[in-house]
This record gives C-alpha cells, structure tokens and sequence, in this order.
C-alpha cells in the first residue's frame, strides 16, 4: 500500500519538501544543542522543563481523537465513523512518535535512554510513560495497517484484530492519565498536585484532538478532493462540544479551589498564570487568549446551527486549538515550576533554538501525517471507485 | 527479470554500501600492536596482564557500580596481597600516570573512544 | 547413572548459590571490600546551628563543598549549587511571619535535605538516584539520562542540571583530582560527602563551619546530633509533605 505516497500532485510533493526544509532547520539546531547541551535552551535551575515537555503533553492529548471514533462505531455501532476511523488511527501514530521525540530531544544524555529499559523502575511515573506511550503506538500502527489492508481486499478486518480494537479504548485513556500523572504526584508542586489533573487532560484531549481532525479533515477535503462524510465530522463536532465544555468547567473548579480557599501555596500559582507576579506577566496576556478562544469557542460550537455551517465549525476549531494549546502548551509547566520551591518569580520564554527544535519535530508529525494520510484515502479512493 | 533496469542498480548500491568497511579502509595502514609504555617503579598490576588486558573494561565497569551504589570502597588484589581504592584516579592512574603513553595508545589503535575522562581527571 | 546426574545437578546449584551468597568462600579471593575507617550509621543526619552561623562561616562552608566536588560557578540561571545561602523567608516560607523583621531576611546555609522518604528517588526512571542503607541519597552520574524528573520532584529546589559542559566555567589548574567533574547533561545535588566519610572523614561543609554544623547518627541515642535536637527547639523545611528532611535547623 506503501507505493501510494509515491504518486502524488506537485502541491503534495512541494508540500513534502516544505516539511523536509522546516525539519532539516530542526535538526541544524538539534545538533547545535547537543554539542552545547541544554544551554541553548531558555531552561534552568528553577525551571527545568519548558517548551518540548509541554508540547508532549499537548500532542498527547491530540493523539486520542482515534478512541473518540473507535468507542462509538465498535461500541455503539456509529456507522458514520467507518471511512474516517483511519485517518485518526494514522493521526494518533504520528503524534504518539512527536511525543516520543519531544522526550528524546529534552534529555541531557539521549545515547543513554536505553537506561529506562535496562533498569526497569516501576516507582517512576516515567517508566510507565513509555510503556503506555510505545505500546499506544504500537497498536495503531497494528490496527491501522491490519483494517486498511483488510478493506483494500474487499473483506472484513480479521477476528484476532478486534482484542486488540477493544484494548485501545482503555489505552487511550492510559496515555493521558499517565502523562497527567507525571505532575499530579509530585510532593510541592502545589500547581500539579490535584486529582482533576487526569481528568482535565483528558477533557482537553477530546477537545483538541477531534478539532484538529475536523480541520485536517476539511484540508482533505480540498486538496484530496475526497470528502470524509458530513456525519462524520458533525459527530465529531458534537464530541469537541462536550469535551470542551468539560475542560472549562475542570478549569473553573480548578480556579475555584485556589481563590475562595485562599491558601496562597495554590493561589500564587493561578495569580501568576492570569495577573502576573512581580512584573512578570508575560504568560498572563497569553494566558487570557486561551480562555478568551476557548470560552467563545463554546458559544459558537453550543449552537447546531454554527456547528453545520463548514466554515464556523472550522473558525471555532481553530479557537479550541488555540485555547487549549496555550493552556497545556504554555501554561501547564510553567506555571507549575513558579513562583519555585523558594517563592521567586521568573518568566520562561523558548529560545530560537529550541523554538526551531519544536518545530523541526512537528515537521515530522506533519510529514508522517501527511504520507500516512495519502496512503489510507488513497486506499478508500481505491474503494469506493468501485 | 521484470524491472531489471531498477533491480540490478538497488543490488549493486546495496553491495557497495553493506562492504563499505572494507573498501573505506583499502591503503589505510596494517594494524600494528602498539607499544605502551609501563610504569617503572611496579612488576605487577593487581591481576594478571592478560586478564588486564581483556577485562580491565569490565572490571572498571564493576567498580563503579561497587564503589558508587554499593558502598565498598577497596579492591583487595591477590596477586599483589594488598587493598587499593577501586578509583579509576587513584589507583590505575596512580601508576599509569601518562594517560597519552598509556590507555590512549591502544584505545586509538583500536578506535574506541571510553567517555571516563570526560569527567575523571587525568593526573 | 540418572541418579548421579541429579545428584551433580544439585550440588552444582548448591555451590552456584553459595558462591553468589559469599564468593569468598569459593576461592574467588580478589574483590571489593569496604574500608575499615568507614564512618557506620542507621541514618545520617546534619544539624545546623543558626546561632554559630555567621556570614563568614558560611562562604567558608561552601567554597569547602564547591571546590572539593568542582563545582563550576555558571554566572547565570542555569548554575550548579550543592550548598548555598538563602533568606530565612525563603527556606521556612510556610512558618514565618510578617514580624519576623530580623530573621526573615537573614541568610541561611541550605543544601539536599537527604529526606527518608525521597520524592526524587521514586520519580527517577532510572535508579541513577538513590537512598543508601544509611540514608544517603546519591546520584550515580554514569546512569543518569538528564530527564530532570527529579528536579521537578525535589521540592526544595536542591538539584541542578548540567546544562553546559562544567569543565567550560572549571579552571583546570584547580580542579580537585581526587573527585570528578560532571560531564553535560546530568543532574547532580549535595551527596552528604558520602566518599568522605565511607573513608572515615566528616563531611567538607562540617569541617569547615567551626562546630555550626553537627552531624551524625540520628539512631544512636547518645550522638551529638541527636542530644542536641532534644535540648533545643530546630526546624524543618516543608515537614507537612512528608518527605521527612534529614537536615535539622536550630533556632
């Protein structure tokens, strides 16, 4: 199936070479860090983890919109999901490998991950990380290839598959609680330490990712010129409203907590992550875009009648990948390092290296998406030609 | 053969490419054993030369793991009837104090490239 | 014939067992001992004395640590601190006050708390951190990947990460031969002066504090360290997360 990301338009192929340009730049600056080391990079003693951790919690989330179509077309036989399924299956992979290579490139000692494995520590919140991370992984590449191959020969996919279908839906979830529990189990980092952690992420998840299926779903629509179903994507519009009034309303127990019992451990966090302290309010105006998107996203998307209208759905998307990037892409880690164990204030902003490394790193995501992509509707073309 | 014009190039890069070891090295000097230059004052290591020779990697290794997670700080040595610091400086390099006449000799002949003085200083 | 096989098998794993319990006892005489100077202890624990501490004594204390461990000075965020000052406020944010118009500003020494119950031994992927019997809390620099787990673990801020290639801020004149440098990317912390004292030697930052800092085994009832926090009132930084710090301050 392979041979169909060979044959492609000048627009895929000059598209291709973009992505291949931004992740030759990335890698250029990959090498600079790891000859200077971290150095390069806005990090520090107080805030030690910054741009690439943040972007592997976000991308985590992305990577659930697959298990939003696999619970209701293999639990609740939802029918409309059936031509698209893949394309959040190829979806998940790519972001699954961004996230694994946001890990890779934040290390101080990559040549030594092999570590983990050799010295197996099940203590570490980390450890598991990559357990449920790679075996996600793993099983979307297993599930994906095993159904697209099946339906290119005309017949259904093979029983052995479907274990595998069901042990996914729990997966998914596992790849977000996981990665939630990397920070809510930390003693003194009172930003974190909440049990609304996983349950925040995973409302962002499902908010985020099906929105960017929706928009790379009318990007197919254009330049494909094949259409994944308006049940599909009105499904999965109903599934961002949800999850999204889901998400604000976890922010706003969150907020709650903080400012009406006072405790200045919590509050410090929050004052910092919307007012600034001591000046440093670079993160704030931030900060008030992702709520300001995110709550007018939601009043858009309340409504059917915006919903059903292509290019609001797309409008409000966009807002929702705005708020909730900001809010996990920028907010999240920051927030949680200051004001630090020492009650001092700093600010965080990336630096250019690091800034080309992120995107270099979503080249890649995007190259992935694209080839898989090109295979699996190449394949439903195939199909549905007939 | 179907597509020959395409299989029979891919075969001869690929063949290029898995013997590229061997040719890259065509002309480059013969191995020779190189001479390291031993410390004068001592007759013996803690083991045996030849056990030196094929483990002192291994053993090094051991130590590290001994002396920094373990808590065991000596070496007792048979051969010399003595207790040494399982310290890579304090001991190794105590003898073979000259890093370059020493471990750098063989180690280049041999192209490896060990990471301990990256952080362990030579005296 | 069968049952002589059984019988070799049994002694071979008898005698397997037996070298892996003592491999002494098999011939295997060569091999790792500890030092007979090596200072015991069921749990090592450092008191500092907020009376005797002056402004002298504690730059004395951390150029001690600093320069024995080479510990690079960064002049940035991105610095290495094993021992250093910091404001009262600061370290005991959780138990001052607003009047505390002498003491809140006031410098104190603060270092690894080398807690019993250590948040940045059970994040590390690795084992590269970890408690010893006497409850030392170590770094194994050849093991650690540079994740910085651990320090988003550490909730006293004692950790610091290698961002650059410490020998850069290092003058090779004055490096301490006997210790080593870090190499870029890995974390490192206070390690109690564990290779000082498995050789029978008190801590650098001890010796150094002119009698401002104890320390000792907290099991042994008759310990300096352990007296001295029954005569006197002491803090701890951050007790409620229960992390159970093992440097005691007195006030």
């Amino acid at each position: 199936m392979l041979e169909k990301a060979i044959k492609g338009s000048a627009l895929y192929w000059i598209w291709l070479l973009v992505l291949l340009a931004v992740i030759g730049v990335g890698f250029g600056a990959y090498l600079q860090q790891l000859d200077q080391g971290l150095s390069v990079t806005a990090l520090n003693r107080d805030i030690s983890w910054g741009l690439y951790i943040a972007q592997l919690t976000f991308l985590v989330g992305v990577a659930a919109s697959a298990v939003m179509m696999v619970i209701p077309m293999y639990l609740h036989n939802h029918k409309a999901f059936a031509r698209m399924l893949i394309l959040g299956e190829f979806m998940a992979v790519a972001t699954i490998i961004m996230c694994l290579l946001f890990v890779v490139v934040d290390l101080g000692q990559p040549q030594r991950l092999w570590n983990v494995v050799l010295y197996p520590t099940p203590s570490s919140v980390l450890f598991w990380d990559m357990v449920v991370l790679n075996g996600y992984l793993f099983l979307n590449i297993l599930i994906g290839w095993v159904t697209l191959q099946a339906e290119r020969k005309r017949v259904g996919p093979p029983r052995w598959i479907k274990p595998f279908i069901y042990l996914s839906i729990p997966w998914a979830i596992s790849i977000h609680t996981v990665t939630a529990f990397l920070y809510a189990g930390l003693p003194g980092r009172d930003f974190w330490l909440t049990a609304s952690m996983a349950p925040s992420f995973l409302a962002s998840a499902f908010a985020a990712g099906p929105a960017l299926l929706i928009l790379l779903a009318f990007a197919v629509k254009i330049f494909a010129k094949w259409d994944p179903g308006r049940e599909a994507i009105q499904s999965l519009a109903k599934i961002v409203t949800y999850a999204l009034a889901a998400y604000l309303f976890l922010i706003g127990c969150k907020i709650f907590t903080a400012a009406y019992s006072m405790v200045p451990d919590k509050l410090a966090h929050w004052e910092y992550l919307y007012f600034g302290l001591e000046g440093h309010t670079m993160l704030s105006v931030f900060m008030w875009v992702s709520t300001v998107a995110g709550v007018s996203a939601l009043l858009i998307l309340l409504f059917p009648k915006n919903r059903q209208a292509d290019n609001i759905l797309a409008f409000a998307c966009v807002l929702v990948l705005i708020s909730t990037w900001i809010e996990k892409g920028m907010g999240l880690i920051t927030a949680g390092f200051v004001p630090t164990p020492m009650k001092e204030v700093l600010t965080y902003a990336p630096t250019g290296p690091e800034i080309l490394i992120t995107l270099g790193i979503y080249g890649i995501g995007f190259l992935i998406i694209t080839v898989l992509w090109k295979v699996g509707i190449g394949v439903r073309k195939e199909i549905e030609a007939t | 053969m179907y597509d020959a014009n395409k299989i029979i190039p891919g075969l001869i890069i690929f063949a290029l490419f898995m013997t590229f070891p061997f040719w890259y090295n065509l002309g480059a000097d013969a191995y020779s054993t190189p001479e390291l230059e031993l410390p004068e004052d001592y007759e013996k290591c803690i083991e045996s030369t030849e056990f030196m020779r094929a483990e002192h990697m291994n053993m090094l290794d051991e130590w590290r793991d001994l002396y920094v997670r373990d808590g065991y700080q000596e070496y007792w040595s048979e051969l010399k009837q003595e207790s040494y610091p399982m310290s890579l400086t304090k001991t190794c390099m105590d003898c073979h104090s000259d890093k370059e006449k020493f471990c750098d000799r063989c180690h280049d002949a041999t192209a490896v490239d060990p990471y301990c003085w990256d952080c362990h200083i030579e005296p | 014939m069968k049952n002589s096989r059984r019988k070799f098998i049994k002694i071979a794993g008898m005698a397997a067992l037996g070298w892996s319990i003592c491999p002494s006892l098999a011939g295997a005489r060569s091999g790792p001992r500890q030092s007979e100077n090596r200072l015991r202890a069921d749990r090592w624990a450092m008191v500092i004395d907020s009376e005797k501490l002056n402004d002298e004594i504690m730059d004395k204390c951390i150029e001690a640590c600093h320069k024995l461990h080479n510990v690079p000075e960064i002049p940035n965020d991105q610095n290495i601190k094993w021992i250093w000052k910091e404001p009262f406020y600061n370290l005991f944010s959780d138990q001052s006050h607003g009047y505390l118009k002498d003491k809140k500003s006031l410098p104190f020494l603060t270092l690894c708390n080398h807690c019993d119950n250590p948040p940045c031994v059970r994040v590390c992927p690795t084992q590269a951190t970890f408690s010893r019997d006497d409850g030392i809390v170590l770094m194994d620099f050849h093991r650690c990947i540079g994740c910085r787990f651990c320090m988003a673990g550490c909730p006293y801020g004692s950790r610091s990460f290698n961002y650059y290639d410490p020998r850069k801020f290092l003058d090779d004149d004055e490096l301490d031969h006997d210790y080593p440098t870090r190499e870029m990317g890995v974390v490192e912390k206070c390690e109690f002066c564990a290779h000082l004292v498995d050789q029978g030697e008190m801590p650098a930052c001890v010796e150094a504090s002119e009698g401002a800092i104890l320390f000792g085994d907290l099991n042994d009832p008759n310990s300096d360290v352990r007296k001295v926090l029954q005569e006197r009132y002491s803090l701890l930084r951050k007790p409620k997360l229960g992390t159970d710090p093992q440097v005691y301050y007195l006030i």
